[in-house]
């Protein structure tokens, strides 16, 4: 597996942790609701073929939610500053789940350093007659079973839970979830009326079992999204970087080597 | 001691069949199971159970706030409280109280409490509390944000009531051009503030430093006086000693003749109300943020939160007092010592307990209990002790 680095870094007054990997065009990955403790396969894959980085939100992973961090908007601007304030440009932005919805909020108000945009399961609109799952009306067990198609690789997540979770972490990660996302749940009655913004070439992969922002989330976000394509993986749901990381990679990637040529 | 009489306003026809089915009454239990023809009467019977309390002789009455759940049905405490206000001829009129952080406009509450107050001449007591999580999975609102909107929304009424308007307020959270509302409180500068709460140290501090009463509620006696030595310590920190009448306890209490009869009455109806109308799942209960990490991490390992618990357990870590008259005397004597308050906000109606079971508490606590404890103050428990050595 590719080495990774893990490095504090500074936007603003605030400082993240970041996991770093790899050579190539740059690839920033903005994680989900559980964070990003762990480099996970599918990174390693990716840092095969590209620069990959891995910044932890701030409020996630233990530290302390900053005072300006109220909203998902916070956080889109504070990345902003990120991407400015590391130099990152032609960035190609992966955002999966709450990290999905962040990246569209980015996008939709600058996109002058990405290269490119992939939305893999996200949050971030609400579609009428939709059945969600609610995330925090569950135990953890529950919602690890949520986020999964396929059962048993649930059941061995939750099996795996009790050694490798931190406790104080997962808590404290969850008060950042709920400040970020209780209310509107998980969306942004406002984020669909500028998702014509986005001007760089987009991918949406989704997981035909989401059970979380069902595939209706996915051709929403398609249908909004100038010139996106939408490429649901089968047999999967809300984690196809988890899930169904060959499939997952495999779409990126020749995404990403289209918008490279 | 000053005793008030609370209640509930539960759903007593509720099926607990049907809860258990499903796994909570709260937020998620349908109200397809609510019938208005017998909520009316329930309605209108507790509205009577409280007026008889006040004619019986208790020093007020008490309603508070829950919402879409067969637990209490009070979502919007002021309309009970303005029934009780013309009905209710000498006792207080209590909200203990309107969970601040759930509306989106506090000075309405600033009007609805300003309006009681007038109503009753003088004999409102206001209760600001948080709302237990359930509220907030309920009513949408933020559990993250909600002490910041507490102290916000606490600040904007008492700035209404103490500040002649019109005035701007700017907040984070809310914000208003003009400040002015009518009425403003009968009860100069405003009413007495109570501040009930399941023993918070933030809420604890927080009230101490404000000379409010704080009520502590559904907790072993053992808890209860830890929480109110804690008050009692903050209250020093902000430099005064604080009164037993600050310290409230909110209790139960079923007296009958014997201690056998009292528990076998009382029985079904708090085994309904604590595994029934009560059960709820802890992230139900404590969703992120409602408390900080420690407490929370403190509750889970605990385990506490859904398991089933019998009267006997109740009784026995002094959570509730179910007895003969003589027993209800000794244990709740023996209890103000121990935690050392001078107000009880009792309940004398609980889960599925008929009218006249409830009538008849009233009457047993009104005449056995309340003359006993009329002009009783706490002693400190280790005077006691040198006394019993």
């Amino acid at each position: 597996m590719t080495k990774h680095d893990t490095t504090l870094a500074r936007a603003g007054d605030t400082d993240i942790r970041v996991m770093r990997a790899g050579e190539g065009p740059t690839l920033v990955l903005l994680h989900g609701s559980t964070g990003a403790s762990s480099w996970l396969p599918f990174m390693a894959r990716l840092a095969e073929r590209y620069t990959v980085i891995v910044p932890e939100h701030p409020g996630f992973g233990g530290s302390t939610p900053p005072d300006w961090l109220d909203n998902i908007h916070d956080l889109a601007y504070f990345y902003l500053d990120f991407f400015r304030d590391q130099g990152l440009e032609d960035i190609h932005l992966v955002g999966q789940s709450l990290g999905g919805w962040l990246a569209a909020e980015i996008a939709v108000r600058n996109t002058s350093r990405l290269k490119s945009l992939t939305l893999v399961g996200a949050a971030g609109l609400r579609v009428p007659g939709v059945e969600q799952m609610d995330p925090f009306l569950c135990t953890d067990e529950e919602r690890i079973r949520g986020f999964f198609h396929d059962q048993a690789m649930a059941e061995r997540t939750i099996a795996r839970l009790a050694e490798v979770e931190d406790e104080d972490i997962s808590l404290a990660n969850r008060f950042t979830v709920a400040r970020l996302s209780w209310s509107p749940r998980g969306h942004d009655p406002h984020l669909y009326k500028w998702l014509h913004r986005i001007d760089v070439p987009t991918l949406l992969v989704w997981g035909d079992h989401d059970r979380m922002f069902p595939l209706s989330h996915g051709e929403e976000y398609a249908r909004r999204i100038p010139g996106s394509r939408l490429a649901v993986i089968g047999e999967c749901g809300h984690i196809p970087t988890v899930e169904k990381p060959e499939e997952f990679c495999r779409e990126l990637s020749a995404f990403i080597d289209a918008t490279e040529v | 001691m000053q005793f008030f009489n609370m209640h509930l306003m539960p759903y007593a026809d509720v099926d607990l069949e049907a809860i258990r089915d499903h796994g909570t009454a709260w937020v998620t239990f349908s109200n397809r199971h609510y019938d208005p023809v017998k909520g009316a009467d329930l309605y209108n019977r507790y509205l009577d159970e409280l007026e008889y309390a006040d004619e019986m002789g208790f020093d007020g009455v008490v309603v508070n706030e829950h919402h879409q759940t067969p637990y209490g049905l009070m979502p919007t405490p002021g309309v009970l409280a303005g029934a009780l206000a013309r009905s209710v001829k000498r006792g207080k009129v209590a909200v203990l109280g309107r969970a601040l952080p759930l509306v989106n406009n506090p000075l309405t509450i600033a009007e609805e409490f300003a309006i009681i107050d007038n109503l009753t001449r003088g004999r409102m007591i206001a209760g600001f509390v948080r709302g237990i999580g359930a509220e907030y999975h309920a009513m949408g609102i933020n559990p993250t944000e909600s002490l910041e909107r507490f102290n916000e929304a606490h600040e904007l009424i008492m700035q209404a009531w103490t500040r002649p308007g019109p005035f701007v307020y700017s907040g984070k959270h809310y914000q208003f051009n003009y400040v002015n509302p009518w009425p403003t409180p009968y009860q100069k500068p405003h009413p007495p503030i109570w501040t009930p709460s399941q023993g918070s140290s933030q809420t604890i501090r927080w009230a101490a430093q404000n000379r409010y009463t704080y009520c502590q509620t559904l907790s072993p006696i053992a808890t209860v006086a830890k929480f109110f030595d804690m008050y009692r310590e903050e209250a020093r920190k902000a430099g005064y000693e604080a009164a037993p009448d600050q310290l409230a306890w909110s209790n139960t209490i079923y007296v009958a003749e014997s201690d056998e009869r009292a528990m076998r009455e009382a029985r079904p109806h708090m085994e309904a109300m604590i595994n029934g109308f009560f059960k709820m799942p802890v992230e139900m209960l404590l969703p992120p943020g409602y408390t900080n990490v420690e407490s929370l991490k403190r509750i889970r390992a605990a385990k506490v939160i859904g398991k089933a618990q019998t009267l006997d357990d109740l009784v026995k870590s002094g959570v509730v007092i179910i007895g003969s008259p003589e027993t209800v005397r000794e244990k709740l004597e023996e209890y103000q010592d121990l935690a050392g308050f001078n107000t009880s906000i009792t309940k004398t109606q609980f889960g599925t307990m008929p009218t006249e079971m409830a009538r008849d508490n009233i009457t047993a606590v009104a005449t056995e209990v309340i003359p006993h404890f009329r002009d009783r103050l706490p002693r400190p428990v280790d005077n006691k002790e040198a006394v019993n050595a």
